[in-house]
């Protein structure tokens, strides 16, 4: 349990910063969402027989959850580790560096479970969701994704020299990830080699299980698509802690 | 039961060792200084004897448990003051401390009734509530120090403790070490300050090429090692006078334009110098640094 000595350290200073960083969090997904809905919407008119809203609603939630966990794993862990020489700090007690990337993980899963359900307290709010029981469905769904992309951000920061390097991460992974994924438009929309490409991104299963949940539908396969997002998050997870050992402990 | 005994400690890096067959025991309720010039193997050592790296041979025990495998059990009273500040910028003084509490698994409410001593010990009494950036380096030095004592340690590692401070925060850290040590805690420092050792130290053992070279108490060496004075000759004039210094002291070395000449008879060789008229110099009691500078050598290292 010495994780959970890490977690509340972080959870002590994002309480001191919790206002701007929901606002933060929501906004930014909020603006998209409801800008391309009603906007593109009127040219659209419906997507998949709903509303482009309705549509846009799943893979704007799925990619928020990605967007703060992959933010809290790069750029604010990185100042712990790199910066402000926290992790190191901890390491003198007797916690261990799984302990301390254990807390990490968990923490950027939870701070992503929040800009999820923020996410989707508006969906509810625009009545956007078709059955309410199913929509609850939602919640795992988010967590499995934030815990998704928190392991692999894990990974990503082990390697990292500054702040720089993430650039790459956000514009060969993050970015590509997000137009291919299903965010904005169904997949079945992509040429047959690219839809190939986005049935191996864990996006696509998270959008792939969030999506039928908002249309009020059970997603087919969803044991597989949880599968996979377990799987990034597990094996990003593994290989980060491997990575962050070789980085601070040799 | 020596808080830390290690043996034989080898640390290979990319083939060059380290740490290089490294022995050392401490004594209880004592300071024990490591001196070694950058890059002698003090930090590495520190680090395999916290059991945050795997050695490649010997064995470490720490206060009695075996490293790295009794890493969490022994770190539970083990303090570390390490050479980087790494307290926490988002924090109050008083968070610091107790989010680093948390870290040893010690109850909240335990840590609010240390807390208050703490503070009084490092002299943050006032300061509280304020944010960490916003201390001066001293506090930030005492801040640290308070932090590593959270746990009542028995040991109390401190990785070059008054690097970058100016002599009042020296000072003033110098006296929080001395009360510890008044009180019967165990300390391990690293430095390269001799002063802070001469003053802090009952023992030291210096270090070099990862291996101890000497060791002793600060007295000890500088009897064991070196001539009881040294008489520094300046001026442009010195090469000049390396064979007047064969003559007249037991050892002599120069360094730039500065002639170093080591004797047991300070008054015969400043009465010739005197009788001579020509150049300035200085004499002075032998100290631990000309020890430390005939055993590492002046060469820089980097």
């Amino acid at each position: 349990m010495g994780w959970l000595a890490v977690w509340q350290r972080n959870f002590r200073v994002w309480k001191k910063l919790a206002g701007p960083s929901i606002l933060g969090n929501l906004a930014d997904p909020l603006l998209y969402m409801l800008g391309l809905g009603y906007g593109l919407g009127q040219f659209l008119g419906e997507v998949q027989g709903v509303p482009y809203l309705t549509f846009l609603a799943a893979g704007t939630l799925a990619y928020s959850v990605m967007n703060s966990a992959t933010f809290e794993t790069l750029y604010s862990a990185f100042s712990r580790m790199h910066v402000q020489k926290t992790w190191e700090a901890i390491l003198n007690t007797p916690l261990t560096l799984n302990d301390v990337l254990m807390g990490e993980w968990l923490w950027a899963a939870s701070k992503s479970l929040l800009s999820g359900v923020a996410i989707l307290v508006v969906i509810w709010a625009l009545g956007l969701y078709e059955d309410f029981a199913l929509s609850l469905l939602l919640l795992p769904v988010i967590l499995l994704t934030g815990l998704c992309f928190s392991g692999m951000g894990l990974m990503v920061n082990a390697k990292s020299p500054n702040y720089d390097f993430f650039l790459y991460y956000f514009t060969l992974v993050i970015t590509p990830m997000i137009l291919l994924a299903g965010v904005f438009y169904p997949t079945n929309a992509l040429p047959a080699w690219l839809a190939v490409v986005a049935d191996w991104l864990p996006l696509t299963h998270a959008i792939q299980l969030a999506r039928p949940l908002v249309l009020g539908q059970l997603p087919e396969a969803a044991f597989w698509h949880g599968s996979v997002l377990l799987a990034y998050g597990v094996a990003g997870y593994a290989i980060g802690l491997r990575w962050t050992r070789r980085r601070l402990l040799r | 039961m020596s808080p830390l005994r290690l043996t034989g400690l080898t640390k290979r890096y990319a083939g060059t060792a380290v740490v290089d067959g490294l022995d050392l025991e401490i004594a209880p309720g004592r300071c024990h200084g490591l001196l070694g010039p950058n890059g002698a193997g003090k930090t590495t050592t520190l680090r395999l004897a916290l059991g945050l790296i795997e050695a490649d041979a010997g064995e470490i025990a720490l206060l009695g448990h075996p490293m790295p495998c009794g890493a969490a059990l022994a770190r539970r009273k083990v303090g570390v003051v390490p050479q980087a500040d790494s307290l926490d910028p988002d924090f109050s003084v008083r968070e610091n401390l107790l989010t680093y509490g948390r870290y040893f698994g010690i109850p909240k409410a335990e840590l609010e009734r240390r807390i208050p001593a703490l503070l009084e010990f490092a002299g943050l009494a006032g300061k509280a509530e304020a944010l960490a950036p916003s201390l001066s380096g001293g506090m930030k030095r005492r801040l640290t120090l308070a932090r590593a004592l959270i746990n009542d340690p028995r040991l109390l590692i401190l990785d070059e403790p008054t690097t970058g401070l100016d002599p009042q925060a020296r000072h003033l850290v110098w006296r929080g070490l001395r009360r510890l040590i008044a009180q019967g805690k165990t300390l391990l420092l690293t430095t390269h300050f001799m002063e802070e050792a001469e003053r802090l130290c009952d023992r030291i053992s210096i270090i070099d090429h990862g291996r101890i070279i000497a060791e002793g108490s600060p007295r000890g060496l500088i009897e064991t090692h070196i001539e009881p004075h040294v008489v520094e000759v300046f001026g442009e004039g010195i090469a000049g006078l390396h064979n007047w210094a064969d003559r007249h002291c037991d050892r002599w070395e120069q360094a730039g334009e500065s002639l170093f000449c080591y004797t047991h008879d300070h008054l015969a060789l400043t009465a010739e110098l005197d009788r001579m008229g020509s150049p300035r110099y200085l004499h002075r009691p032998a100290s631990l640094e000309d020890v430390f500078l005939k055993l590492t050598g002046r060469d820089l290292r980097d």
